[in-house]
Protein backbone atom coordinates (compact mmCIF):
# COMPACT_ATOMS: atom_id res chain seq x y z
CA UNK A 1 0.00 0.00 0.00
CA UNK A 2 1.52 3.31 -0.88
CA UNK A 3 -1.37 5.37 0.16
CA UNK A 4 -0.36 7.66 4.02
CA UNK A 5 -2.26 7.44 6.51
CA UNK A 6 -3.17 10.94 7.36
CA UNK A 7 -3.74 12.82 10.62
CA UNK A 8 -4.10 15.99 12.61
CA UNK A 9 -0.31 16.06 12.97
CA UNK A 10 0.70 15.45 9.41
CA UNK A 11 -1.76 17.27 7.51
CA UNK A 12 0.03 20.07 7.04
CA UNK A 13 3.34 18.85 6.09
CA UNK A 14 1.89 15.93 3.53
CA UNK A 15 -0.94 17.56 2.18
CA UNK A 16 -0.81 21.49 2.56
CA UNK A 17 3.04 21.55 2.07
CA UNK A 18 3.25 18.73 -0.69
CA UNK A 19 5.00 19.73 -3.40
CA UNK A 20 3.18 17.65 -6.11
CA UNK A 21 -0.90 17.16 -5.68
CA UNK A 22 -2.38 15.38 -3.19
CA UNK A 23 -5.52 12.80 -3.40
CA UNK A 24 -7.36 12.50 -0.19
CA UNK A 25 -9.70 9.55 0.78
CA UNK A 26 -11.81 10.89 3.42
CA UNK A 27 -13.90 7.76 4.84
CA UNK A 28 -14.88 5.72 7.66
CA UNK A 29 -14.75 2.19 8.81
CA UNK A 30 -18.42 2.07 8.96
CA UNK A 31 -18.68 2.69 5.60
CA UNK A 32 -19.49 0.33 2.63
CA UNK A 33 -19.22 2.02 -0.64
CA UNK A 34 -16.05 3.55 1.68
CA UNK A 35 -14.11 -0.01 2.04
CA UNK A 36 -14.93 -1.24 -1.47
CA UNK A 37 -13.66 1.90 -3.50
CA UNK A 38 -10.59 1.66 -1.90
CA UNK A 39 -9.12 -0.96 -4.36
CA UNK A 40 -9.69 2.08 -6.93
CA UNK A 41 -7.57 4.28 -4.72
CA UNK A 42 -4.97 2.03 -4.10
CA UNK A 43 -4.93 1.07 -7.98
CA UNK A 44 -4.48 5.07 -8.60
CA UNK A 45 -2.11 5.64 -6.04
CA UNK A 46 -0.01 3.08 -7.49
CA UNK A 47 0.08 4.34 -11.30
CA UNK A 48 0.53 7.61 -10.40
CA UNK A 49 3.55 7.09 -7.93
CA UNK A 50 5.58 10.34 -8.09
CA UNK A 51 2.95 12.46 -9.72
CA UNK A 52 0.63 12.33 -7.03
CA UNK A 53 0.35 11.82 -3.38
CA UNK A 54 -2.62 10.15 -2.36
CA UNK A 55 -3.96 10.04 1.67
CA UNK A 56 -6.45 8.45 3.92
CA UNK A 57 -8.09 10.02 6.15
CA UNK A 58 -10.50 8.23 8.89
CA UNK A 59 -13.01 10.94 9.44
CA UNK A 60 -14.03 9.04 12.88
CA UNK A 61 -10.63 9.19 14.06
CA UNK A 62 -10.00 12.87 12.61
CA UNK A 63 -13.31 14.91 12.92
CA UNK A 64 -11.56 18.14 12.91
CA UNK A 65 -10.13 17.69 9.52
CA UNK A 66 -13.49 16.68 8.44
CA UNK A 67 -15.69 19.70 10.12
CA UNK A 68 -13.16 22.01 8.10
CA UNK A 69 -13.22 20.55 5.24
CA UNK A 70 -17.24 20.45 5.63
CA UNK A 71 -17.34 16.85 4.57
CA UNK A 72 -21.25 15.54 5.04
CA UNK A 73 -20.78 12.45 2.95
CA UNK A 74 -18.58 9.90 2.61
CA UNK A 75 -16.37 8.77 0.28
CA UNK A 76 -15.42 12.12 -0.60
CA UNK A 77 -12.31 11.97 -2.83
CA UNK A 78 -10.33 15.69 -3.01
CA UNK A 79 -7.66 17.11 -4.41
CA UNK A 80 -5.49 19.18 -3.07
CA UNK A 81 -2.66 21.23 -5.00
CA UNK A 82 -0.48 23.80 -3.32
CA UNK A 83 -2.87 23.37 -0.20
CA UNK A 84 -5.41 24.11 -1.36
CA UNK A 85 -8.94 22.01 -2.88
CA UNK A 86 -8.49 21.93 -6.38
CA UNK A 87 -11.65 19.74 -7.14
CA UNK A 88 -13.94 17.15 -4.78
CA UNK A 89 -15.77 14.32 -6.03
CA UNK A 90 -18.68 13.06 -3.81
CA UNK A 91 -19.47 9.42 -3.37
CA UNK A 92 -18.27 6.24 -5.35
CA UNK A 93 -17.48 7.20 -9.06
CA UNK A 94 -15.95 4.86 -11.82
CA UNK A 95 -11.95 5.23 -12.03
CA UNK A 96 -12.28 6.25 -15.28
CA UNK A 97 -14.28 9.84 -13.92
CA UNK A 98 -11.54 9.99 -11.03
CA UNK A 99 -8.75 9.49 -13.46
CA UNK A 100 -10.21 12.24 -15.76
CA UNK A 101 -10.66 14.88 -12.83
CA UNK A 102 -6.96 14.55 -11.52
CA UNK A 103 -5.48 14.68 -15.21
CA UNK A 104 -7.49 18.47 -15.34
CA UNK A 105 -5.59 19.20 -12.17
CA UNK A 106 -1.97 17.40 -12.63
CA UNK B 1 -12.24 -15.35 -25.70
CA UNK B 2 -14.05 -15.46 -22.46
CA UNK B 3 -16.94 -17.96 -21.39
CA UNK B 4 -18.84 -15.51 -19.49
CA UNK B 5 -18.30 -11.95 -18.88
CA UNK B 6 -20.58 -10.16 -16.05
CA UNK B 7 -21.99 -7.11 -16.34
CA UNK B 8 -22.20 -5.54 -12.29
CA UNK B 9 -20.39 -6.69 -9.29
CA UNK B 10 -23.27 -7.17 -6.95
CA UNK B 11 -24.93 -9.81 -5.12
CA UNK B 12 -26.14 -11.06 -8.64
CA UNK B 13 -22.60 -10.72 -10.49
CA UNK B 14 -20.80 -12.01 -7.78
CA UNK B 15 -22.59 -15.03 -7.04
CA UNK B 16 -22.79 -15.51 -10.97
CA UNK B 17 -19.15 -15.29 -10.95
CA UNK B 18 -19.13 -17.79 -8.10
CA UNK B 19 -20.71 -20.52 -10.02
CA UNK B 20 -19.09 -19.65 -13.56
CA UNK B 21 -16.31 -20.21 -11.89
CA UNK B 22 -16.39 -23.00 -9.93
CA UNK B 23 -17.61 -24.67 -12.85
CA UNK B 24 -14.47 -23.68 -14.89
CA UNK B 25 -15.70 -21.28 -16.87
CA UNK B 26 -12.95 -18.67 -17.88
CA UNK B 27 -15.27 -15.57 -15.98
CA UNK B 28 -14.80 -11.74 -15.76
CA UNK B 29 -17.04 -9.36 -13.54
CA UNK B 30 -17.11 -5.50 -15.16
CA UNK B 31 -17.90 -3.74 -12.35
CA UNK B 32 -17.74 0.53 -13.02
CA UNK B 33 -18.32 1.36 -9.41
CA UNK B 34 -17.79 -0.65 -6.35
CA UNK B 35 -17.87 -4.23 -6.03
CA UNK B 36 -20.97 -5.02 -3.26
CA UNK B 37 -23.54 -2.67 -5.47
CA UNK B 38 -26.79 -1.40 -3.51
CA UNK B 39 -26.72 -3.51 -0.35
CA UNK B 40 -23.49 -1.59 0.62
CA UNK B 41 -26.25 1.16 1.72
CA UNK B 42 -27.02 -0.88 4.30
CA UNK B 43 -26.25 -0.85 7.93
CA UNK B 44 -27.74 -4.19 8.59
CA UNK B 45 -29.43 -6.95 6.58
CA UNK B 46 -31.48 -9.03 9.03
CA UNK B 47 -33.50 -11.59 6.45
CA UNK B 48 -30.24 -12.66 4.41
CA UNK B 49 -30.82 -17.01 5.72
CA UNK B 50 -27.27 -18.05 7.53
CA UNK B 51 -26.97 -14.65 9.42
CA UNK B 52 -29.42 -15.35 12.63
CA UNK B 53 -27.61 -11.99 14.29
CA UNK B 54 -28.00 -10.06 11.04
CA UNK B 55 -24.92 -8.96 9.11
CA UNK B 56 -23.93 -5.40 7.05
CA UNK B 57 -24.02 -5.46 4.11
CA UNK B 58 -20.64 -4.46 3.61
CA UNK B 59 -19.47 -7.48 5.41
CA UNK B 60 -21.91 -9.29 3.62
CA UNK B 61 -20.42 -8.70 0.02
CA UNK B 62 -17.00 -8.91 1.24
CA UNK B 63 -17.12 -12.38 1.96
CA UNK B 64 -19.75 -12.78 -1.67
CA UNK B 65 -16.22 -10.84 -3.15
CA UNK B 66 -13.58 -13.35 -1.16
CA UNK B 67 -15.70 -17.01 -2.09
CA UNK B 68 -15.91 -15.21 -5.97
CA UNK B 69 -12.19 -14.58 -6.17
CA UNK B 70 -11.82 -18.05 -4.39
CA UNK B 71 -12.70 -19.84 -7.23
CA UNK B 72 -10.55 -17.48 -10.00
CA UNK B 73 -12.97 -15.34 -11.08
CA UNK B 74 -11.52 -12.05 -12.43
CA UNK B 75 -12.61 -8.50 -12.11
CA UNK B 76 -11.72 -5.17 -13.17
CA UNK B 77 -13.43 -1.85 -12.91
CA UNK B 78 -14.69 -0.74 -15.93
CA UNK B 79 -17.86 0.60 -17.39
CA UNK B 80 -19.46 -1.06 -20.46
CA UNK B 81 -20.75 1.32 -23.23
CA UNK B 82 -22.46 -1.24 -25.21
CA UNK B 83 -22.59 -4.89 -26.42
CA UNK B 84 -22.92 -6.49 -29.77
CA UNK B 85 -24.70 -9.70 -30.37
CA UNK B 86 -22.46 -12.29 -32.96
CA UNK B 87 -24.13 -14.53 -33.44
CA UNK B 88 -22.24 -17.81 -31.72
CA UNK B 89 -20.13 -14.96 -30.00
CA UNK B 90 -20.62 -11.82 -28.07
CA UNK B 91 -18.64 -8.67 -27.96
CA UNK B 92 -18.42 -6.60 -24.73
CA UNK B 93 -17.67 -2.90 -25.48
CA UNK B 94 -15.92 -1.37 -22.07
CA UNK B 95 -16.15 2.45 -21.51
CA UNK B 96 -12.39 2.79 -22.76
CA UNK B 97 -12.95 1.38 -26.39
CA UNK B 98 -11.80 -1.86 -25.80
CA UNK B 99 -13.69 -4.90 -27.03
CA UNK B 100 -13.47 -8.08 -25.36
CA UNK B 101 -14.90 -11.19 -26.90
CA UNK B 102 -17.14 -14.23 -24.97
CA UNK B 103 -19.42 -16.12 -25.56
CA UNK B 104 -21.93 -15.85 -23.46
CA UNK B 105 -23.17 -11.75 -21.02
CA UNK B 106 -24.63 -12.06 -17.77
CA UNK B 107 -26.18 -8.43 -17.27
CA UNK B 108 -26.69 -7.59 -13.63
CA UNK B 109 -26.12 -4.28 -13.74
CA UNK B 110 -28.20 -3.55 -11.17
CA UNK B 111 -30.42 -0.14 -10.56
CA UNK B 112 -29.51 2.69 -8.96
CA UNK B 113 -31.41 5.13 -6.67
CA UNK B 114 -33.78 7.47 -7.88
CA UNK B 115 -33.14 11.18 -7.74
CA UNK B 116 -35.97 13.54 -6.42
CA UNK B 117 -35.18 16.39 -9.11
CA UNK B 118 -36.25 19.73 -6.58
CA UNK B 119 -34.39 22.60 -6.80
CA UNK B 120 -31.21 21.72 -4.24
CA UNK B 121 -30.74 18.36 -4.54
CA UNK B 122 -27.34 18.97 -7.14
CA UNK B 123 -26.22 22.20 -4.96
CA UNK B 124 -25.85 20.18 -1.91
CA UNK B 125 -25.35 16.57 -2.47
CA UNK B 126 -22.48 16.11 0.24
CA UNK B 127 -23.56 18.90 1.67
CA UNK B 128 -26.75 17.64 3.70
CA UNK B 129 -28.28 15.76 1.00
CA UNK B 130 -27.52 11.97 1.30
CA UNK B 131 -28.15 8.72 -0.69
CA UNK B 132 -26.72 7.00 2.23
CA UNK B 133 -27.94 7.12 5.66
CA UNK B 134 -25.40 4.17 7.02
CA UNK B 135 -22.27 6.54 5.37
CA UNK B 136 -23.51 9.70 6.56
CA UNK B 137 -25.53 9.09 9.64
CA UNK B 138 -22.32 9.80 11.65
CA UNK B 139 -22.50 13.68 10.69
CA UNK B 140 -25.49 14.53 11.96
CA UNK B 141 -25.38 12.91 15.21
CA UNK B 142 -27.68 15.05 17.56
CA UNK B 143 -29.23 17.18 14.26
CA UNK B 144 -32.66 17.09 12.59
CA UNK B 145 -32.82 15.53 9.77
CA UNK B 146 -35.38 14.16 7.10
CA UNK B 147 -35.96 10.99 5.49
CA UNK B 148 -38.10 10.79 1.76
CA UNK B 149 -39.94 8.02 0.66
CA UNK B 150 -42.32 5.48 2.31
CA UNK B 151 -40.45 1.87 1.18
CA UNK B 152 -38.70 -0.50 3.36
CA UNK B 153 -35.19 1.73 2.37
CA UNK B 154 -36.91 4.80 3.86
CA UNK B 155 -38.27 2.95 7.31
CA UNK B 156 -35.01 1.07 7.52
CA UNK B 157 -32.53 4.18 7.03
CA UNK B 158 -35.02 6.34 9.48
CA UNK B 159 -34.79 4.12 12.06
CA UNK B 160 -30.97 3.79 11.80
CA UNK B 161 -30.94 7.45 11.51
CA UNK B 162 -33.01 7.55 14.87
CA UNK B 163 -29.98 6.35 16.81
CA UNK B 164 -28.31 9.01 15.71
CA UNK B 165 -29.97 11.99 14.99
CA UNK B 166 -31.99 14.33 17.05
CA UNK B 167 -35.06 13.75 15.33
CA UNK B 168 -36.40 12.31 12.16
CA UNK B 169 -38.85 13.14 9.22
CA UNK B 170 -40.86 11.17 6.78
CA UNK B 171 -41.47 12.93 4.09
CA UNK B 172 -43.96 10.35 2.22
CA UNK B 173 -46.68 11.76 -0.68
CA UNK B 174 -48.91 9.32 0.28
CA UNK B 175 -51.05 9.09 3.76
CA UNK B 176 -49.87 5.07 3.60
CA UNK B 177 -46.47 3.32 3.56
CA UNK B 178 -45.19 0.64 1.11
CA UNK B 179 -42.66 -0.96 3.42
CA UNK B 180 -43.33 -4.02 5.35
CA UNK B 181 -45.34 -4.29 8.37
CA UNK B 182 -42.83 -5.15 10.80
CA UNK B 183 -40.64 -2.22 9.85
CA UNK B 184 -44.02 0.03 9.84
CA UNK B 185 -44.61 -1.03 13.72
CA UNK B 186 -40.96 -0.44 14.04
CA UNK B 187 -41.24 3.07 12.68
CA UNK B 188 -44.78 4.32 14.48
CA UNK B 189 -43.41 3.19 18.27
CA UNK B 190 -40.04 4.84 17.72
CA UNK B 191 -40.72 8.40 19.16
CA UNK B 192 -37.83 10.05 17.40
CA UNK B 193 -39.58 10.07 13.86
CA UNK B 194 -42.07 11.71 13.07
CA UNK B 195 -44.46 11.22 9.85
CA UNK B 196 -45.01 13.90 7.05
CA UNK B 197 -47.93 12.23 5.35
CA UNK B 198 -49.24 13.38 2.06
CA UNK B 199 -46.41 15.82 1.22
CA UNK B 200 -43.55 15.90 -1.45
CA UNK B 201 -40.44 18.21 -1.17
CA UNK B 202 -40.29 21.30 -3.38
CA UNK B 203 -37.13 22.45 -2.74
CA UNK B 204 -33.91 22.02 -0.26
CA UNK B 205 -33.06 24.44 1.38
CA UNK B 206 -29.69 26.04 2.50
CA UNK B 207 -26.45 28.25 2.32
CA UNK B 208 -23.21 26.63 2.64
CA UNK B 209 -25.03 23.26 3.69
CA UNK B 210 -28.54 22.53 4.42
CA UNK B 211 -30.94 23.93 6.78
CA UNK B 212 -34.25 23.49 5.64
CA UNK B 213 -36.75 21.98 3.52
CA UNK B 214 -39.55 23.49 1.69
CA UNK B 215 -42.46 20.72 1.74
CA UNK B 216 -46.02 20.94 -0.03
CA UNK B 217 -49.25 19.41 1.40
CA UNK B 218 -50.40 17.45 -1.73
CA UNK B 219 -54.28 18.05 -1.03
CA UNK B 220 -54.00 21.52 0.22
CA UNK B 221 -51.14 22.82 -1.66
CA UNK B 222 -49.75 24.60 1.56
CA UNK B 223 -46.09 24.94 1.78
CA UNK B 224 -44.32 24.82 5.19
CA UNK B 225 -40.55 24.32 5.90
CA UNK B 226 -38.96 21.64 8.06
CA UNK B 227 -35.63 23.08 9.77
CA UNK B 228 -33.46 20.03 9.09
CA UNK B 229 -29.47 19.86 8.47
CA UNK B 230 -29.85 16.67 6.25
CA UNK B 231 -31.59 14.91 3.98
CA UNK B 232 -31.70 11.47 2.92
CA UNK B 233 -33.57 10.54 -0.41
CA UNK B 234 -35.07 6.97 -0.58
CA UNK B 235 -37.97 7.26 -3.54
CA UNK B 236 -37.10 4.24 -5.76
CA UNK B 237 -34.95 2.92 -8.05
CA UNK B 238 -34.09 2.90 -11.75
CA UNK B 239 -32.59 0.00 -13.85
CA UNK B 240 -29.51 0.23 -14.95
CA UNK B 241 -30.30 -0.61 -18.71
CA UNK B 242 -29.54 2.49 -20.65
CA UNK B 243 -27.26 0.78 -22.77
CA UNK B 244 -29.19 -2.66 -23.54
CA UNK B 245 -32.08 -0.20 -24.93
CA UNK B 246 -31.88 -1.46 -29.04
CA UNK B 247 -30.69 -4.84 -28.28
CA UNK B 248 -32.00 -6.26 -25.37
CA UNK B 249 -36.14 -6.77 -24.95
CA UNK B 250 -37.10 -4.81 -21.32
CA UNK B 251 -40.74 -3.58 -20.10
CA UNK B 252 -42.07 -0.60 -19.67
CA UNK B 253 -40.05 0.72 -16.97
CA UNK B 254 -36.80 -0.81 -18.30
CA UNK B 255 -36.47 -3.84 -16.35
CA UNK B 256 -34.60 -7.18 -18.32
CA UNK B 257 -37.49 -9.79 -19.37
CA UNK B 258 -36.15 -12.61 -18.92
CA UNK B 259 -37.48 -16.63 -18.66
CA UNK B 260 -37.16 -19.18 -15.87
CA UNK B 261 -33.71 -19.53 -17.25
CA UNK B 262 -32.71 -15.90 -16.60
CA UNK B 263 -32.55 -15.89 -20.66
CA UNK B 264 -32.98 -13.13 -22.00
CA UNK B 265 -34.59 -12.34 -26.08
CA UNK B 266 -31.18 -12.75 -27.37
CA UNK B 267 -29.32 -16.25 -26.72
CA UNK B 268 -26.47 -16.54 -24.68
CA UNK B 269 -27.91 -13.74 -23.14
CA UNK B 270 -28.66 -13.52 -19.96
CA UNK B 271 -29.67 -11.12 -17.25
CA UNK B 272 -30.04 -11.49 -12.99
CA UNK B 273 -30.82 -9.70 -9.86
CA UNK B 274 -32.33 -6.01 -9.64
CA UNK B 275 -31.89 -5.16 -13.29
CA UNK B 276 -34.53 -7.83 -14.09
CA UNK B 277 -38.15 -7.67 -14.05
CA UNK B 278 -38.78 -9.65 -10.86
CA UNK B 279 -41.84 -9.62 -8.06
CA UNK B 280 -38.82 -9.43 -5.16
CA UNK B 281 -35.13 -7.16 -5.31
CA UNK B 282 -33.24 -8.58 -1.98
CA UNK B 283 -29.69 -9.72 -2.39
CA UNK B 284 -30.87 -13.71 -1.41
CA UNK B 285 -33.29 -13.32 -4.68
CA UNK B 286 -30.37 -11.40 -6.98
CA UNK B 287 -27.91 -14.02 -5.74
CA UNK B 288 -30.34 -16.86 -6.79
CA UNK B 289 -30.95 -15.52 -10.04
CA UNK B 290 -27.01 -15.02 -10.29
CA UNK B 291 -26.46 -18.77 -9.50
CA UNK B 292 -29.45 -19.73 -12.37
CA UNK B 293 -27.67 -17.72 -15.02
CA UNK B 294 -24.40 -19.34 -14.59
CA UNK B 295 -25.72 -22.78 -14.42
CA UNK B 296 -27.65 -21.89 -17.80
CA UNK B 297 -24.32 -19.85 -19.12
CA UNK B 298 -22.39 -22.96 -19.05
CA UNK B 299 -24.84 -25.36 -20.09
CA UNK B 300 -25.44 -23.36 -23.11
CA UNK B 301 -21.89 -23.27 -23.85
CA UNK B 302 -22.04 -26.79 -24.02
CA UNK B 303 -24.70 -26.98 -26.58
CA UNK B 304 -23.79 -24.35 -28.52
CA UNK B 305 -20.24 -23.28 -28.22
Amino acid sequence: MVELHLTQSNWEDEVLNSDIPVLVDFWAPWCGPCRMVAPVVSEIAEEYQGKLKVGKLNTDEEPEIAVRYGIMSIPTLMIFKNGEVADQIIGAVPKEYLIEKLEQVL
Amino acid sequence: MYDVIIIGGGPAGLTAGLYAARGGLKTLICEEKVFGGQILMSYEVDNYPGFPKGISGMDLMDNFMKQAEKFGVETNYEGIKGIEDKGKTKDVILSNGTKLNTKTIIVAAGASANKLNCPGEKKFTGKGVSYCATCDGAFFRGKPVAVVGGGDSALEEALYLANLASKVYIIHRREQLRAVKVLQERAFSNNKLEFVFNHVVKEIQGDKFVNGVLVENVKTGELSRLDVDGIFIYVGITPNTKFLEDIIELNEDGYIIVNENMETNIPGIFAAGDIRVTPLRQVLTAAADGAIAASCAQKYIERNC
